[in-house]
């Protein structure tokens, strides 16, 4: 099976000349469905950029991205979009719901903007929210809702439908630590049930709700962490971390 | 962890038995902190001699003795919990001083080394993380002692990631630059922790 996102050799550079900032150096990553990858790093390392460009937001200056298999460089500006619109969904710190909307018509929005009926689009959003605990606050519009419940409603709003790819930026990043764990849980859940997860983030301890943790470093990917042992590896016997 | 003040504060719920109180500990810390047979007992006989608690039975202070907590026992407890524990680090702290010291060594790549630790750290914070995951939402204990370590260990990546940002606006130096520095930063260390 192809990974849901790949990135090979990909490089980005802003301006030229004296002024040129290499933000991305030949960055290989690729994230298969079910997995939930975290990116981090020190501001300025290049953790956005990967971001936008996996998005499909913006083109590398070098190298190749593939969504689920999809060279995007073969495809027209209109198949990116529909690419982008039916396979990603985006998180973002301040979640970006519609005020005027009600939690379920949030999540809905995406499936009516690409011509699902509103009562299918409707079931469809209310089983997400179901998932994500929040059935009771679908009627309730953003106002309404805690920083945490915001954020589960913009996770939803993100794997309605058919979409694979789940892409977040500092998800965390305006919420408390408990509320913040409730959304990692809620993306661990996302790619438990087959979503491919990154997740870009400063924080040590959200990123280790992640199968994996990337490390970015001046635009390079320096190391990674090993998949994990497993919790019974901390209460072995003479066993130290 | 003082076994002796945990011990008083199961009993402060009502009169227990040895084994009871072992078995309780074991359950109310998250079985992280397995004790065995032999330290309940001795700890239990040395409560009773401090007039602490105050035991009925066969005797001996073992398993088949009901232990009650005495007024003495209350007070004893009380005065633990409000006792702040000691927060002065270490003497000495081995990641700092390995990166002290890796300062002052020819060809060493401090943002790798720093990278390596992070690593380490980081898939320590996974284990726990993964481990939180499969808490039940009733097993607050254990949720409490897996927070506890993870703040422990973020606290140290933070510090390597503020380590990382330092060394990165420095101007580049040549090792053994500076030999003085490293007693100075010794005696005003020491003053702070006065």
């Amino acid at each position: 099976m192809s990974a849901a996102i790949e990135l090979r050799q990909v490089s980005k550079v802003y301006g030229s000349g004296p002024t040129e900032v290499h933000a991305l150096r030949e960055v290989d990553l690729s994230v298969q469905g079910g997995e939930l990858v975290a990116v981090m790093g020190p501001s300025g390392s290049g953790k956005s950029t990967l971001l936008t460009i996996a998005g499909t937001l913006e083109e590398p200056t070098s190298g190749d991205v593939f969504i689920a298999g999809h060279e995007l460089a073969g495809l027209s500006r209109n198949d990116r979009a529909r690419v982008r619109r039916r396979s990603i969904g985006y998180v973002f710190q301040d979640y970006n719901l519609l005020a005027g909307l009600t939690a379920v018509e949030n999540v809905a929005l995406p499936l009516e903007l690409d011509g699902v009926r509103i009562k299918a689009a409707r079931a469809a959003a209310m089983e997400v929210l179901a998932m994500l605990g929040l059935a009771e606050r679908a009627t309730r519009y953003p106002d309404e809702l805690s920083g945490g419940e915001s954020q589960r409603v913009a996770i939803a709003r993100a794997v309605v439908g058919e979409r694979r790819l789940l892409l977040a930026d500092e998800p965390t990043g305006a919420l408390d630590s408990l509320s913040g764990e409730t959304v990692m849980r809620m993306l661990r859940l996302a790619s438990q049930n087959g979503v491919a997860g990154v997740v870009v983030t400063h924080d040590a301890q959200m990123a280790s709700w992640a199968d994996r943790v990337v490390f970015l470093r001046d635009g390079r990917v320096v190391d990674q962490t090993a998949p994990s042992a497993g919790p019974e590896s901390l209460l072995a016997p003479g066993t130290t971390k | 962890m003082s076994i002796r003040h945990a011990l008083l504060a199961l009993l402060s719920e009502g009169p227990k038995y040895g084994l009871q109180l072992r078995q309780e500990f074991e359950s109310r810390t998250g079985e992280v902190w397995p004790l065995n047979v032999g330290q309940v007992y001795t700890t239990l006989q040395r409560l009773e001699r401090d007039g602490l608690v105050e035991s009925e039975g066969s005797g001996g202070g073992g398993p088949q003795n009901v232990f009650t907590i005495t007024p003495t026992g209350s007070d004893e407890l009380n005065e633990w919990l409000r006792t702040p524990p000691d927060v002065v680090p270490p003497p000495r702290d081995e990641l700092v001083i390995k990166l002290l010291v890796a300062m002052r060594v020819p060809g060493v790549d401090l943002p790798e080394l720093l990278q390596v630790h992070r690593r380490h750290l980081v898939q320590a914070m996974q284990e726990y993380t993964h481990l939180k995951g499969e808490i039940a939402e009733g097993e607050v204990e254990l949720s409490l002692v897996v927070d506890s370590e993870l703040f422990r260990l973020e606290a140290i990546v933070r510090w390597l990631d503020t380590a990382d940002a330092r060394l990165k606006r420095l101007p580049a130096r040549t090792a053994s630059q500076d030999p003085t520095s490293a007693p100075r930063v010794g005696r005003k260390i020491a003053w702070v922790r006065r």
